[in-house]
């Protein structure tokens, strides 16, 4: 502050300084204040984008604690009216389907990720855009596909249909997370089994895909998060079986299937199934891609 | 090698429907496409209803998920405390993770009651006079199929936004930041705008995710097959409709479906190839890398 004080309204610079000065101060409160509300949306957004998924886990959790008990896992489907129904059934037919989607898709979807990762290409960038575009096209598409191609050829429902659409759903997802994996190997340890006058095949047999193997199986994890889920393909080619079936040349049941049929009909003790088996698959799956993004966070710790 | 599958398995879809849906052209024409009467009883076949209630509910959910979304990922970006942003980014993106057929079943038993009592009712007498909410409150319907869309595209929408308004050049934020911007300013003018393209690619995906869901939206739409007077109608898309008369078609119905879903595909592909183009450019310019959920 300036000992000496001017009347500022008898000299012009100072007035209008004063008046700059004046609009300024308003300004930056203005903008302040309307910064902290605005941001304060964005957070309030941030709020509202996590109350559905709390919700739905707790929601599926209290409905679905109560339909688990030993007839639940052990017994099979039963019609309304009789008692002691369960989802083994579903279960198992669950297990055998993902089961054999993930040994018909993993081996070509780490093939395609060393590919993708040792050549840089054309190709390899149309193949990873069509990889790409794979993931996102609506999963009842590619139940329709395995309903034409499979169904429709072989003459019947059957799990092996439904096996080979969710290896689709699958395949570009442990494609990628292939590539991802094999690239985060060390140039240096390539090199010295290069050096060592191996053979790049060789190399990336013996150590390229050893060392990946961590990544690997993060990403063959969470294709199963991502297949066992699935329902529209299912509904295309499993067709659901009320009865044990562990033959995958039949009509088999899976646990989405399970799921879509009991919650549409008006039977209260149906729908209570209904919650016990979307309480198992929201469980299971959680737990997978959870799972599989702790290795993942953990990996890139070690790399460091 | 193993990786040329994918070129051959997109070709071979398209190839596989076509075939399948050659039929319900050369029986119909190409009419059915934009008919109105959807009567299989009586040979209608005009799925004009569910590409209508298809672009509805897609419609519902994208504007819920724009803005909820963009709001949601500049806080994941920018303005959580920082060490609750990556736990968070994960809850967000569980949402992806929980099955659509789960989904389906909370919105039937947990959220339509909700609608019936209260949302709808309140929505009705704030929003009634817009003429778009006539009838009866059911809780099922196209409003309520947009809502849980809007919650099944959100994590797609947040991880992508996230990731590109986060590879925004940090020299550019701090000249802003130089120039006495707010914090408030520089999302608004430097780091969204510079994000731009990114983000229309994370809407694009959206969009082609919220128009090809199927076994959610079949079990809480309220499956009809005309054209919905109101957002609180029962009504159909077009997966919704394969889905759920799939079981009982045969003959031409079987291969009119096949042309819907053949519809479905192509939209699909096209919708997924622009949005990575977006997302792509993002990434060969940017600086940090984007990972694509």
């Amino acid at each position: 502050m300036s000992s000496i004080s001017f009347d500022s309204s008898l000299d012009p610079i100072l007035s209008r300084r004063a008046a700059i000065q004046k609009i300024a101060a308003s300004s930056i409160a203005r903008r302040k204040v309307y910064s902290k509300v605005a941001i304060s949306v964005c957070l309030l957004c941030l709020v509202v984008a996590l109350i559905p998924l709390v919700a739905i886990i707790t929601y599926v959790a209290a409905k679905g604690i109560p339909a688990w008990n030993a007839d639940f896992f052990t017994q099979v489907t039963k019609p309304e009216g009789i008692p002691n129904g369960g989802v083994w059934n579903a279960i198992v037919g669950s297990l055998i389907i993902d089961g054999i989607a993930v040994a018909a898709s993993v081996p070509f979807g780490i093939l395609g990720g060393l590919f993708l990762a040792e050549s840089d290409g054309p190709a390899a960038a149309a193949v990873r855009f069509s990889a790409d575009i794979l993931t996102g096209v609506p999963s009842i598409t590619i139940g329709i596909f395995g309903y034409i191609v499979w169904v429709k050829t072989v003459g019947s429902y059957s799990g092996f249909a439904g096996a080979f659409a969710i290896a689709i759903i699958m395949l570009p997802v442990i494609m990628r997370a292939a590539e991802t994996a094999i690239r985060g190997v060390p140039v240096t340890l390539r090199e010295a089994g290069l050096s060592l006058g191996a053979r790049r095949s060789t190399v990336a047999r013996r150590v390229v895909l050893p060392a990946a193997l961590p990544g690997l199986l993060t990403g063959v994890l969470l294709a199963v998060a991502r297949g066992a889920g699935e329902t529209a393909p299912l509904l295309f080619t499993i067709f659901g079986n009320q009865f044990f079936q562990a033959n995958p040349t039949k009509a088999m049941e899976a646990l989405p299937q399970a799921i879509y049929t009991y919650s549409s009909q008006p039977y209260n003790d149906l729908i209570q199934i209904a919650w016990g088996a979307a309480l198992l698959l929201m469980v299971v799956i959680l737990v997978l891609n959870v799972g599989s993004r702790l290795m993942a966070a953990r990996l890139r710790r070690e790399r460091r | 090698m193993a990786g040329g599958i994918f070129a051959v398995l997109l070709i071979a879809f398209v190839v596989a429907m076509a075939t399948q849906a050659v039929p319900a052209f050369s029986k119909l024409g190409v009419s059915f496409l934009w008919g109105s009467n959807w009567d299989p009883a009586h040979n209608h076949f005009g799925v004009l209803p569910f590409a209508v209630g298809t672009i509805e509910t897609t419609v519902i959910a994208v504007a819920l998920a724009v803005p909820i979304g963009l709001g949601t990922a500049l806080a994941l970006a920018y303005l959580a405390p920082r060490r609750l942003r990556a736990p968070l980014s994960t809850a967000v993106e569980l949402l992806a993770a929980v099955p659509s057929v789960v989904y389906g079943l909370w919105g039937l038993v947990a959220v339509a009651p909700l609608f019936r009592t209260t949302v709808e009712p309140q929505l009705t007498s704030v929003l009634g006079w817009t003429g778009l909410l006539g009838g009866p409150n059911q809780g099922v319907g196209l409003l309520l199929a947009g809502v849980i869309l809007f919650i099944m595209v959100l994590p797609t929408m947040v991880a992508i936004s996230r990731d590109v308004l986060a590879a925004v050049p940090h020299d550019q934020v701090e000249g802003a930041m130089a120039l006495g911007a707010t914090r408030w300013q520089v999302l608004r003018k430097v780091i969204v705008p510079g994000a731009r393209v990114g983000l229309l690619g994370a809407f694009t995906l959206a969009t082609g995710r919220a128009l090809g869901e199927t076994v959610a939206v079949a079990l809480v739409i309220g499956n009809s097959a005309h054209l919905a007077p109101s957002l609180k109608a029962n009504a159909g898309t077009i997966p919704s409709l394969i889905v759920s008369s799939f079981g009982e078609a045969s003959g031409t119905q079987l291969n009119v479906l096949f042309a819907a879903a053949l519809v479905l595909l192509v939209v699909g592909i096209g919708v997924n190839a622009l949005a990575r183009v977006f997302v792509r450019s993002v990434k060969r310019s940017g600086a940090a890398s984007v990972t694509v959920a």
